[in-house]
């Protein structure tokens, strides 16, 4: 923070001059007049908090800015200043455990940080000095520095890229770890530098360090020893960030420019918002009930105190004068200081062990997930990842789920499943070996003839071998002419996709080719062709050259590209052919096609488009046409012509377009399909079947979207669909805007008006055969919805939008851009209620929506690791969601919530005793038990069991959990930490402490309780109700555990059996430390009467008699209200787990 | 946070240069405890289980709450207040003309009759009303190590025993608030013969205070040097005192630190109102019983002031039973927990009876 605040400090006099000149290579140009190298931050990277040296104040202070740590620090100053009651050893002791114990947690953290950061900042580097290459380490490079990186190597700086390895003066990039975007980028060299980056005489002119990554503004001055120095602009295309890989480029040059924490992706980097659990708010508003129940507690008993020592010969009588300087302290500092004196005899009640409890549950309890063997994938070989533990039991309130499409749902593993040429519908099947293998099925079509001719069927294959954009991955051995042994990075995938034979896995090398394209389908076309046996192999400038079937290779000259673009829905590439024929081919969706098409070819292919689309396949039609030479120069000219435009370039080109593509002659058709993850559809039906609402939100097209929605059963066959997408609003042929807002309107009316029915019921339509409804929005409809252009509109529209969205049973967002999605959970986590949210997500483009949900979770999936690095927990597949969710997370809640509901009742009644002594000896803030059992009690006494309960308790076994997913509703909407069953805790505290204080003073009533006579005093009082208080918390505690491990058992009883142990032995002992023996023989004693024993029977038995009698009460009626709805699950699960387990009472 | 993510990329790098087979298997382990597997008993409370505890709590109860409140009716206690706070009472005298520096103490007697005869050891109780022992301030004026017999803390008490602590630059032994207020009004019973002789009754006085009290916790400084006096040198007595501490009794396992008298004192009673042990009246042998039935006379030397507090001084005679005191509480509380418990029961039982019925019902409908 020093050193950021430094640099700031220091960039005020950089700010003045606007712009940072760097000296390409340190060489200031000679005729420069006195130049001073500026200085800029070196390229260390820092993410650690602490050093060694500022460690101890700066945690300090960071642990005591916690509000929690702060009242404790408080309650011990006030200990050791004013003369109260506890010593401040009392809560001087846990507060030390709890620092203590944070500061090693952090410390340790920090040290891994310190690690990764070494790991970073040590990184060799290669930086070219006076022409010779020299070794450094990443955190040596300074701005100017002349870098080398190698393929693969991450640029370890912001570099401008002035040579490059490739002879087109480019390379290529990837910016994954960046932005999430895994296809290859170009960037281009500097113009017209020299090829000796020795003699190069350049500096840098740019702008200050920002954090946009597509912004990038800068000049060079190139300095020549004979000529005026020449100046060449400076783009984001010549800019090499700082995280972003060298990709298909053996070695490129760079001069640093921004360097440590000025690069782009140091300034990108926000640190991630810390999540808080509703939990912990919940914890946080009882806190303030009990802070409020101690002061009113601690200003009754100071006001009592007055009023009572108002009557004569009570305030100081004979036997117990005050000193000299109690008489002379002012009266009003006296009260206050009675009043600090009862804050911190009844402090207990605030635990600062619960902070410590939660923290240890939390840390502990989140190994589970990482030790649970389902959450293992043997593909990956990786199991879950816990990277907060704040937030496990949030995993069991989630109400929305927001979920990605492309590889969370979907595999994104595109598949040639078959195709359709002239009518006639071809499978492929297996992997088929002879490369004639072109499998005809049964389609009722083919009755007369079984294939189609030969002359068509290359035909459609050369379409798809040249009809795309996709690019060859060129491997480093490509010189030696081998071709194979490529891994694809980019879908990762070896070409024979069909994995789940099981031979996917050993992909023979032949078929192992890198494809490169902006979209998966496209690669999963040409390598359905090449399954066939027409292979692409690549460009060769303007040349696109395929191999086809008999082992010939074409040529073709592309001569034209015709982009994708999603209004039109297809794209074309006219080439011509050695033979000198001009072709057009066009592949498209259906509905674009088929009006382009001769249409007594449509009927034939029609009908297995819509058969293949009801299959949830992607379907794409392909065309082609010849065009003559006359034809061609027409259409060359259009579209030279239209790309040339300055205006209205988007228009004129659509319309050239159109223009071309059109009297074509279908081929056929193919469909593709994108695989659903395993067990895709049964998730989404458990989640939702828990009361979860799950959204899609994808950045894919809206039919590829409905499909997989379909698919994945979050559409079911009587979903009636709202559409508001950019279609239906053209539809009415007027304005968006005025459509926009009928169709709200009208959605608004359906879906929430007049279906009261759903709206009751939304949580139950799942099963029933209630109306359902399914929303679906696109991105430039939800900017419209969310960005109105009237104030007073936007809010109204939200409104409708999120009232309809949230009387769907599914919503479908698609087209959505990163941060549109995050405003989707925005809006959703912000609305009335504010439910729980959780987003999953494979790829980068997630990260934004992870982030914002309450609960994020990445997949580790094929994008690359950047949501899994951001996301709260990691699952390697969707599947696992379920169990994440159904199981541990509902375990989880119901563990926490029952920990904090019984820190404070135990709490409550443990002091609530020393309450009512007030009012017995004369409001002096004696306390009732020993400072030993004062620490000890939330320490030692009654801290394990409930610990182990928090960790272990399953009162539904997870069998029973998974298989009904209606158990989770049970405790939606935080159901077990409302004020319901707070105030059922807080009453049973108060019941409790109420009999242990008053059932000992009626025993009292005759002190003489040994039956040698001998009378009891204030000790053994106090060591009684404290007996009574330990045994009932934790029977108590016993009576809710459903779930008896050994280790349960063991906690539970050897708790008891230490805190006897305890007694005994501080009782045993005349402690010379100690300044006075009050608990000498007291517990020994108390022992040898009978009448104690007996006290302490009947109120452990009185005290635990309610809740006995409530189980059987609640039983027969079902769940009781305002209880917890925990014993009506039980009922239901009380069937199954007879099935699952045996039941051994 | 931001160096997890170059760790992060590292791992990517690992991926896409050694492929899947090189990794090392991460695979969790199957163990009962990581899977949450572990064998469990999982009780359910069920109407079925917990009835009979219900009948079985009230079986045993009421037995043990009749016993104990037929146990505690039996025991006999007699209890007098001597202050002295009517004109008409014997000590009223006493009690308003009390001053601290009387030379010659003030005696009073007050005639009682006993209807039954105490048949077993009798334990004599004194009795303070209004006396908060438990105040703070008061409980915690005291020094334990030099009761211990500590030479040190001896001549150097503790600070809590302020104000109590030094006394015209002497230490005061023993030091203390507790210690200086000791009760020391003399209690002597008489029996009045009905052939009119007064016999005193012997009051025994050890055997009151705890066993470990006087002879682990409480010490006399020099060990068991027979001259107490030397031991207590340079020490000043507490100053409500009479009589020095190494003065309180003859007896020389009695006196000191370790006067049980002073010993129980020193234990603080837990509520304002309470009694301690003063003396115990030892059965005779034979068939005599320990107080026949008869007149009795209590001489009260009247040296402790209660009325400046609207104290309250009683004498109590009571015998003891296996539960200790007299104390109806318990037994009725039994007996009260038991007939409830066994009431519910039956309640519980019926509602079961029919609920169960119709609950099965249910869940064959479902």
């Amino acid at each position: 923070m020093l050193r950021r605040r430094l640099n700031r400090w220091l960039g005020r006099d950089e700010r003045r001059v606007d712009s940072r000149t760097i000296c390409v290579g340190h060489r200031s140009s000679s005729n420069n007049e006195a130049f001073i190298p500026p200085k800029f931050c070196d390229n260390r990277i820092v993410s650690s908090k602490y050093t060694v040296w500022n460690f101890l104040p700066k945690n300090l202070f960071e642990q005591f800015r916690r509000i929690a740590n702060f009242y404790f620090l408080i309650i011990f100053l006030v200990q050791v200043i004013v003369d109260t009651p506890t010593s401040p050893v009392t809560s001087g002791l846990p507060l030390f455990f709890v620092i203590t114990v944070t500061a090693i947690k952090q410390g340790y953290e920090d040290w891994l940080r310190h690690k990764a950061d070494n790991e970073v900042n040590k990184y060799p580097v290669t930086v070219l000095e006076q022409g010779r290459r020299i070794r450094k380490e990443s955190e040596k490079i300074k701005v100017g520095d002349v870098l080398e990186v190698d393929e693969d190597e991450t640029f370890p700086c912001d570099l401008i890229l002035l040579q490059s390895s490739r002879d087109d003066d480019t390379c290529f990039v990837t910016t994954a770890s960046l932005d999430g975007e895994s296809n290859h980028k170009t960037h281009y060299t500097v113009p017209d530098t020299e090829k000796d980056l020795e003699s190069l005489n350049a500096t840098i002119e740019c702008e200050h360090p920002q954090p946009d990554l597509y912004k990038f503004v800068g000049r060079m001055h190139i300095y020549k020893t004979d000529q005026e120095p020449a100046v060449r602009s400076l783009g984001p295309e010549n800019l090499l960030l700082k995280g972003s890989t060298l990709k298909n480029t053996q070695t490129i040059c760079g001069v640093a420019i921004y360097t440590g924490m000025e690069t782009k992706m140091a300034l990108n980097y926000q640190g991630k918002s810390q999540k808080r659990s509703a939990v912990e708010k919940s914890i946080n508003a009882f806190l303030l009930v009990y802070l409020c129940i101690l002061v009113s507690k601690a200003l009754v008993c100071t006001t009592l105190k007055y009023v009572w020592q108002n009557k004569p010969g009570q305030d100081e009588p004979w036997y117990n004068e005050k000193t000299q300087r109690e008489k002379d302290t002012n009266l009003y500092l006296k009260m206050f200081t009675d009043f600090l004196s009862f804050m911190v005899l009844f402090n207990f009640i605030i635990p600062v062990s619960m902070y410590v409890t939660v923290e240890m549950q939390k840390f502990l309890g989140s190994f589970f997930i990482t030790w649970d063997k389902d959450f293992f994938d043997p593909e990956i070989k990786e199991g879950a990842l816990v990277n907060t533990s704040d937030l496990n039991e949030e995993l069991g309130q989630v109400e929305y789920v927001f979920t990605d499409k492309t590889g969370t749902l979907t595999q994104n593993n595109m598949e040639f499943i078959e195709c359709c040429i002239d009518g006639f519908q071809y499978k492929y099947q297996d992997a088929g070996t002879d490369l004639d293998g072109f499998c005809v099925t049964d389609g009722p079509v083919n009755k007369v003839q079984h294939k189609a001719g030969r002359e068509k069927e290359e035909l459609f294959l050369r379409a798809l071998c040249l009809c795309h954009t996709v690019q060859v991955k060129e491997s480093p051995e490509q010189g030696q002419g081998q071709r194979d042994g490529l891994m694809d990075q980019v879908d990762g995938l070896g070409v024979d996709g069909l994995g789940a034979d099981g031979e996917g896995l050993h992909p023979p090398p032949q078929e192992q080719r890198g494809f490169i394209a902006s979209s998966p389908d496209e690669v999963a076309l040409v390598k359905g062709a090449m399954r066939y046996g027409f292979t692409f192999l690549g460009f060769e400038s303007k040349t696109m050259k395929i191999l086809t079937r008999d082992n010939d290779v074409e040529r073709y000259e592309l001569l034209h590209v015709l982009n994708f673009d999603p209004v039109r829905r297809r794209m074309s590439v006219i080439v011509r052919s050695k033979s000198g024929d001009t072709l057009l081919f066009c592949k498209g969706a259906d509905s674009s096609i088929f009006p382009r098409v001769r249409q007594e070819e449509v009927e034939r292919i029609r009908m297995n488009v819509e058969r293949n689309a009801t299959e949830g396949y992607r379907t794409l039609c392909v065309a082609y046409k010849h065009l003559n030479a006359e034809e061609y120069a027409q259409a060359d000219a259009g579209l030279r012509e239209a790309r040339l435009a300055l205006q209205d370039r988007e228009e004129k080109l659509m319309a050239v377009y159109n223009q071309v593509e059109t009297g074509m002659s279908l081929i056929g058709a193919t469909a593709v399909e994108d695989r659903l993850q395993e067990e895709a559809a049964e998730t989404m039906e458990a989640l939702q079947g828990a009361g979860m609402k799950v959204w899609v939100l994808t950045g894919d097209k809206m039919e590829t979207a409905k499909s997989t929605c379909y698919a994945c059963r979050l559409f079911q066959r009587n979903t009636e669909l709202l559409e508001l997408t950019v279609r239906t609003l053209e539809d009415g042929g007027r304005r968006r805007e005025e459509r926009l807002h009928e169709l709200l309107v009208e959605y608004h009316k359906k879906a929430v008006q007049d279906a009261p029915a759903v709206k009751a019921g939304v949580t139950r339509t799942w099963s029933s055969a209630n109306h359902d409804y399914g929303f679906i929005i696109d991105g430039a409809t939800l900017s419209m919805v969310l960005n109105s252009s009237s104030e007073s509109n936007s809010s109204r529209y939200k409104n409708l939008f999120l009232q309809i969205c949230q009387n769907c049973t599914s919503v479908l967002c698609c087209r959505m851009a990163p941060l549109q999605k995050a405003q989707i959970v925005k809006m959703v986590k912000n609305s009335k209620g504010s439910p729980i949210t959780l987003s999953i997500g494979d790829g980068a483009n997630d990260v934004s929506m992870i982030l914002e949900a309450h609960v994020g979770i990445g997949i580790k999936g094929k994008e690359g690791r950047q949501a899994v690095r951001n996301s709260d927990y990691a699952i390697p597949k969707l599947k696992h969601l379920k169990k994440l969710l159904l199981a541990h997370g509902h375990l989880y809640y119901v563990r926490i919530a029952h920990l904090v509901q019984y820190f404070f009742y135990k709490n409550l009644c443990f002091i609530l005793p020393q309450f009512l002594y007030q009012f017995f000896c004369g409001y002096s803030q004696q306390p009732l038990y020993d400072a030993a059992y004062l620490t000890m009690y939330n320490i030692c006494f009654t801290s394990m069991p409930i610990l182990a309960y928090s960790l272990l308790e399953q009162h539904i076994c997870m069998e029973v959990l998974l298989d009904n997913a209606t158990l989770y509703r049970g405790i939606a909407k935080n159901g077990m930490l409302r004020w319901g069953p707070f105030f059922y805790w807080t009453l049973l505290g108060v019941f409790h402490g109420l009999l242990f204080f008053f059932g000992v003073r009626y025993l009292f009533g005759n002190p003489a309780l040994q039956d040698n006579g001998q009378v009891f005093g204030n000790w053994s009082y106090g060591t009684i109700v404290f007996t009574v208080l330990v045994f009932t918390v934790t029977l108590k505690l016993a009576l809710d555990t459903r779930h008896w491990t050994w280790i349960n058992h063991f906690v539970i009883w050897g708790s008891l059996a230490f805190y006897v142990f305890f007694s005994f032995f501080w009782g045993g002992i005349i402690w010379p430390f100690l300044k006075q023996q009050r608990l000498y023989f007291v517990f020994a004693n108390m022992l040898s009467s009978v009448s104690a024993w007996l006290v302490i029977i009947l109120l452990i038995l009185l005290s635990l008699l309610p809740e006995i009698l409530l189980v059987v009460f609640r039983k027969p009626r079902g769940p009781h209200a305002g209880q917890l709805s925990q014993e009506g699950l039980l009922q239901t699960a009380r069937l199954h787990l007879s099935h699952h387990l045996p039941i051994s009472t | 946070m931001m160096a997890s993510s170059y760790t992060a990329k590292e791992e990517d790098g690992h991926i896409t240069v050694s492929g899947p087979g090189a990794l090392r298997s991460r695979k969790p382990e199957n163990t009962a405890f990581k899977q949450q597997r572990l064998p469990a008993w999982q009780p359910i409370l069920t109407a079925g289980t917990v009835l009979p505890a219900f009948f079985i709590i009230g079986l045993l109860f009421i037995p043990i709450g009749i016993g104990l409140f037929v146990t505690s009716n039996n025991i006999k206690e007699f209890e007098i207040d001597y202050t002295g706070v009517d004109a008409s009472s014997p000590c009223f005298n006493c009690s308003q003309s009390f001053s601290w520096n009387s030379s010659r103490p003030c005696t009073c007697s007050i005639p009682f009759y006993l209807e039954q005869p105490y048949e077993s050891n009798v334990y004599v109780y004194y009795g303070l009303s209004n006396f908060y022992q438990n105040h703070r301030r008061y409980v915690k004026s005291r020094d334990d190590s030099q009761l211990n017999g500590d030479p040190k803390s001896l001549m150097e008490p503790s600070k809590e025993c302020e104000p109590y602590a030094f006394h015209e630059n002497k230490p005061i032994a023993p030091c203390g608030a507790i210690a200086n207020s000791m009760f020391n009004d003399t209690l002597e019973l008489f029996y009045n013969d009905p052939n009119g002789t007064k016999v005193q009754i012997l009051l025994n006085t050890t055997g009151i205070a705890w066993w470990t009290d006087k002879h682990v916790k409480f010490g006399n400084p020099g060990g068991n040097s027979p001259n107490l006096t030397a031991a207590f040198q340079g020490t000043t007595k507490p100053i409500n005192w009479r009589r020095p501490v190494f003065d309180l009794d003859a007896d020389e396992g009695n006196n000191g630190f370790i006067n049980e008298d002073f010993i129980v004192w020193m234990r603080t009673a837990a509520l304002p109102t309470f009694r301690k042990l003063y003396r115990i009246i030892n059965k005779k042998s034979g068939m005599v019983p320990t107080l026949p039935r008869g007149n009795y006379s209590l001489e009260v030397v009247y040296n402790y002031p209660v009325r400046s507090f609207e104290g309250r001084k009683r004498m109590i005679l009571s015998t003891i039973s296996w539960m200790g005191g007299k104390n109806p509480f318990l037994g009725i509380a039994y007996i009260t927990v038991g007939s409830v418990c066994f009431f519910l029961g039956i309640v519980l039982l019926l509602i079961h009876h029919k609920c169960g019925n119709r609950n099965n019902n249910a869940d064959i409908s479902n």
